[in-house]
């Protein structure tokens, strides 16, 4: 829990930071945070380079498992379809009643909430395509955040299902600390696979 | 995309030739790679923020928009981790019998 906080915090001390402008602007554009990225990259596949149990891990998990991606995928469709029958039952007047494929197109985006926004902004509009851009971050932030807590209710599958086409890379390390290195390499199919699917499963609810 | 992938393979390959060449000093590259990944996570997450706060139309919007994004994504998580856990319980059941 205390890991989590430190990570809140970074957050918003750089949400202050962005707001204020008091970073420089090369910050941003430099790509700086893809270097990061690719950075955190390497140190994850180092961590399973150095870890000779990989092997054994990988034999020990079920071939099942394989069809964790379509578990995602069809529960965040679902999770959809909740969501619009709550909006659009007029229960909190905060929401605006969304078309339910809205809702599925913003939640197909699995967490890539840059890939996702551009697309739904471009088919749908900006507003929705800011939702998607946030709802997509929240979902990033919910796993990097609750990963410990979704693993003890809902099993060790279910922080990489929740992590959606991320857990490739920015939520690999906070999964694989959580539910052990014997999921590595299931997470990262998963991501991939996932990841895959995200620009053709938005455009699809997009053009319905 | 794909550079990204490059590096997990890259640091693969030099976790593997620390673990069998230089079997001195794997403690202690391994607990300066766990070290850096905690801090480049940090530093991302502050990147993230970094990204959102200077970004004013997000920030203006982010009351309204913002509650509709959390009941979505809420419930996006919802719905795949009730089916990973279903996926979970046949699994195991089928590993057992």
């Amino acid at each position: 829990m205390k890991g989590s906080l430190i990570v809140v915090g970074f957050f918003i001390l750089g949400l202050l930071a962005g707001h204020s402008g008091t970073m420089p602007e090369w910050v941003l554009s430099s790509g700086l945070s893809f270097a990061a990225l690719c950075a955190l990259l390497l140190c994850v596949g180092m961590g399973i380079g150095l870890n000779p149990d990989m092997k054994s891990d990988i034999k020990s998990l079920s071939p099942r498992l394989a069809l964790l991606p379509v578990a995602t995928i069809a529960g965040s469709w679902l999770g959809a379809v909740v969501a619009c029958t709550l909006m659009n039952s007029g229960i909190c007047t905060i929401f605006q009643p969304r078309s339910i494929t809205d809702c599925l197109a913003v939640d197909s985006g699995f967490a890539y909430y840059s890939l996702s926004s551009i697309f739904i902004t471009e088919y749908r509009g900006a507003e929705l395509g800011t939702i998607a851009l946030l709802a997509n971050i929240i979902r990033e932030m919910i796993t990097l955040l609750l990963t410990p807590l979704l693993a003890k209710w809902f099993g060790p599958l279910a922080p990489i299902s929740s992590g959606g086409a991320t857990t490739m890379d920015t939520t690999l390390p906070i999964i694989t600390q959580t539910v052990g290195q014997r999921y590595v390499a299931l997470s990262i199919y998963h991501g991939f696979v996932t990841d895959f699917t995200v620009p053709f499963v938005v455009t699809m609810w997009c053009m319905l | 995309m794909f550079i990204v992938i490059l590096f997990i393979f890259l640091g693969i390959g030099i976790g593997y030739v620390v673990r069998t060449k230089m079997a001195a000093r794997k403690t202690v590259i391994a607990s300066l790679t766990a070290k850096a990944t905690t801090w480049l996570i940090w530093l991302l997450l502050f990147m993230l923020g970094l990204e959102v706060g200077s970004n004013e139309q997000i920030i203006a919007a982010l009351p309204t928009l913002g509650v509709e994004a959390l009941l979505l994504s809420a419930c996006a998580v919802l719905g795949s981790c009730a089916l990973a856990w279903a996926l979970w319980k046949t699994t195991k059941e089928r590993r057992k019998g």
